[in-house]
């Protein structure tokens, strides 16, 4: 027994010993910086943002938190809290749910900068140390909705199939504006090299679900569905892709590695520029304004390398030909030229910018002939259902 | 004796341990766990294992706040662990725990989300307490019910509640989603704070913490101190000694499991009403499953379960904070929480039975 207790007391010993060693040194020591991601690296878009964080963090060189597997509930406040007991003054979170929890530690401790990416209530809560940030990803997608056009195109003039066969079917989390800016931006990039094309979409109800993502895809494929892609984080569709031998346009980065034979291009959003530039502001005490937008010309907006085997040649050509018009302002993603609803091109809509329980639309968003995405909050606010993409389940 | 053809050892039932024995085995189970968790934590990823152990302290105790979010997370727990061991004594497998702890908060969220400010605060206060209580013993008695009645399998039946119970909140949270087709509702009444349950001295988590003070003694007496208690006991010995003895088990069983349900209803109301304020498919967490174990470890005795309870999220903080600290995937925190349980539940054999070698009876001989 005395053999045990002192055993025992030996081990704790080691313990106190061992809390007492020393942690990861760094160039600004001024400067702590915490991360919250709803999942870890398994997770595509958790992925995407954690190689930002470190990017990010190593090129500034301040030193870094990252907390991983945080909930969208009050473990996201309490971990927060706890980066602000760690020495963090800037935190990120990088789930849509994070949102108010992410609001309520601002509120609670004023001197951190909290920034939220893919929020949409900074403008309107106006806290000074409470910021939003997403990037102009539509614009992202319409270029890989032209590799994907093109793709078709390829098929069709291969005899695969006939023009009024091109369908491509897309697998969506929730029916968010996010996610209908997403799938029609994609869609108005295929159908501008594809005149004939049209779109499936089918929604998970998750962000994460790997297995309703791989049985989407699925039920798309068997729909008659000629090419796949995707607004949800696991590696569902790709995978089902692969499988079936369909052409996949992925997201939030390179599935190449996986699917060889099947992925084109991804589009993603690179959060480094953002990251960066919040940190900086935060260092030298200026503001951070409440809504950030990156855009192709910031770095935020970026195209994978196109997987040439897999794609139709010309796509590399193509894709560089309409990021230039993007980027000079002559090629407009929303153009109201380009899509009707219900059969009349959409001249006027209010769009719900100001988020509120009862989806009260406030704010006029069509001018100079475009739907002006991202320019009035950061997150997308497009929740227009054009013609030509039909939802198969709008359960969620 | 000649042994020599014996078996390598026999497996006897020992006579009943002193209390320090069984703990000294209970100590030394836990010693032999770290060692096995620094051998593969050595092995797989070359980090001192000591470090690791700190990192678990700290996790759990590193400052104020980390030891209020521990103590929040027992109670939770804790709150669960007391709801299902009154149906556990009564060798009812209540395994819906999960179902009961999201319709309490379910009802706790529609309280808030419909009647907020429109109602004074203490009155819908009132209402939500009533509402969870009523809709997790709903949730509790419905499988009660066909158990009493028809003796049908309890066990499949709280599990497939759960399973109603989770659809039931996934549709609420697009009804009330915000904003539209966002998939959650985000935290209810964030600017007027209606149906919040009140901070006591400016702590997030006391108040959870008393009530689930309170309510373990008062299960500790309930379940050995009352005529209630006492005819759980009976059932779950022999339902027909119950019976020839005069207490109708029928009434037994819809009265525990209703009691087991508002409990739950209970974590769920402090959940949402308490700290999160908001309800999700996942607010329970499997929390509804780690009660079945906590109360297991404990042998259904609610002061045991403060410790087992204590055990369980001890590791569950440690472990996510080594994940945070070392840059290791979730998973290697579940392995190592795993080989803890894995002897610790193994050490229980230890001390109900005895191992005999061959080798040893030799020489005794």
């Amino acid at each position: 027994m005395k053999k045990a207790i002192a055993l025992i007391l030996a081990l704790v010993m080691c313990f106190a010993l061992a809390a007492c060693g020393s942690e990861n040194k760094s160039n600004d020591p001024s400067m702590k910086v915490g991360f919250i991601f709803l999942h870890d690296e398994n997770s595509t878009y958790d992925l995407n943002f954690i190689n930002a964080a470190k990017a990010a963090c190593n090129e500034l060189g301040v030193e870094y938190v990252l907390r991983t597997n945080i909930p969208e509930g009050q473990e996201c406040y309490n971990a927060a809290a706890e980066l602000v007991d760690d020495g963090c003054t800037v935190i990120f979170a990088d789930s849509f749910g994070h949102e108010d929890y992410m609001i309520q530690a601002a509120k609670e401790f004023p001197k951190v900068q909290f920034c939220h990416a893919t929020g949409t209530k900074a403008h309107t809560e106006k806290l000074a140390n409470y910021h939003n940030a997403f990037a102009s990803i539509y614009e992202g997608r319409y270029l890989a909705g032209i590799a994907a056009g093109m793709k078709l195109n390829e098929m069709i003039d291969a005899g695969q199939f006939t023009a009024d066969e091109a369908k491509m079917g897309y697998v969506g989390a929730f029916t968010y504006a996010e996610v209908i800016s997403g799938y029609t931006s994609f869609f108005l990039g295929a159908r501008s090299v594809c005149p004939t094309v049209t779109m499936e979409v089918t929604f998970t109800g998750s962000w994460y679900d790997e297995t309703a993502e791989k049985e989407g895809a699925t039920k798309l494929i068997q729909n008659g569905c000629k090419l796949i892609s995707q607004h949800a984080d696991s590696m569902g569709a790709p995978t089902a892709c692969e499988t079936a031998g369909i052409p996949n346009i992925s997201y939030n980065g390179s599935t190449q590695k996986a699917c060889p034979n099947t992925f084109i291009v991804s589009s993603r959003i690179d959060w480094t520029p953002y990251f960066k530039f919040a940190i900086q502001a935060a260092q030298k005490g200026e503001d951070i304004p409440y809504d950030w937008t990156g855009t192709l010309a910031t770095g935020s907006v970026v195209l994978t390398d196109v997987n040439e085997p897999a794609a139709a040649p010309g796509t590399v050509e193509a894709l560089a030909d309409a990021r230039a018009a993007l980027e000079a302002g002559t090629l407009h993603v929303f153009d109201i030229n380009t899509f009707t609803v219900g059969g009349e091109a959409l001249s006027s809509y209010l769009a719900d910018i100001d988020t509120d329980p009862a989806y009260t639309p406030d704010t006029e968003v069509i001018a100079d002939g475009y739907f002006h995405e991202s320019e009035f909050r950061s997150a997308p606010a497009f929740d227009v259902q054009i013609d030509g993409i039909s939802l198969l389940d709008t359960a969620f | 004796m000649n042994n020599h053809n014996g078996p390598l050892f026999h497996i006897s039932k020992r006579k009943n341990l002193l209390w320090y024995q069984a703990w000294a085995i209970r100590g030394a189970a836990i010693l032999l766990a770290l060692i096995a968790c620094a051998a593969i934590t050595t092995l797989l990823t070359g980090e001192n294992p000591l470090n690791v152990y700190a990192t678990i302290f700290r996790g759990a105790f590193g400052t104020t706040r980390k030891i209020w979010i521990l103590l929040q997370n027992m109670s939770i727990l804790l709150c669960i662990s007391l709801a299902v061991t009154p149906a556990f004594r009564m060798r009812f497998w209540n395994i819906g725990a999960e179902g009961q702890v999201l319709v309490g908060g379910l009802a706790t969220a529609a309280c808030m989300i419909c009647l907020g400010g429109r109602l004074p605060n203490w009155a819908l206060i009132l209402l939500m307490i009533v509402c969870s209580l009523l809709a997790g013993a709903v949730w509790g008695l419905i499988p009660a019910f066909f158990k009493a009645k028809w003796n049908t399998n309890e066990t499949l039946f709280t599990l497939m509640m759960n399973y109603v119970a989770t659809q039931l909140v996934a549709y609420f949270v697009i009804i009330w989603e915000v904003p539209k087709g966002a998939g959650k509702i985000g935290i209810i009444n964030q600017n007027s704070m209606a149906g919040w349950l009140p901070q006591i001295g400016g702590q997030k988590y006391l108040l959870n913490v008393l009530v689930v003070a309170v309510i373990t003694v008062l299960v500790y007496i309930y379940l050995n101190y009352t005529k209630h208690g006492y005819e759980i006991s009976v059932v779950g010995e022999s339902e027909r000694t119950a019976r020839y003895v005069g207490i109708k088990v029928g009434k037994v069983i819809l009265r525990t499991m209703a009691l087991s349900g508002a409990l739950c209803g209970l974590a769920g109301l402090l959940l949402v009403g308490g700290t999160d304020h908001t309800v999700t498919t996942t607010i329970a967490g499997g929390r509804g499953f780690t009660a079945v174990m906590v109360s297991w470890l404990a042998k259904f005795d609610p002061l045991v379960m403060i410790f087992t309870t204590f055990l369980l999220v001890f590791l569950d903080r440690g472990a996510g904070e080594i994940s945070t600290v070392f840059g290791f995937n979730q998973s290697f925190a579940d392995i190592l929480t795993g080989v803890i349980l894995f002897f610790i539940i193994g050490s229980e054999f230890f001390i109900r039975y005895r191992l005999s070698f061959r080798k040893i009876a030799k020489k005794e001989d």
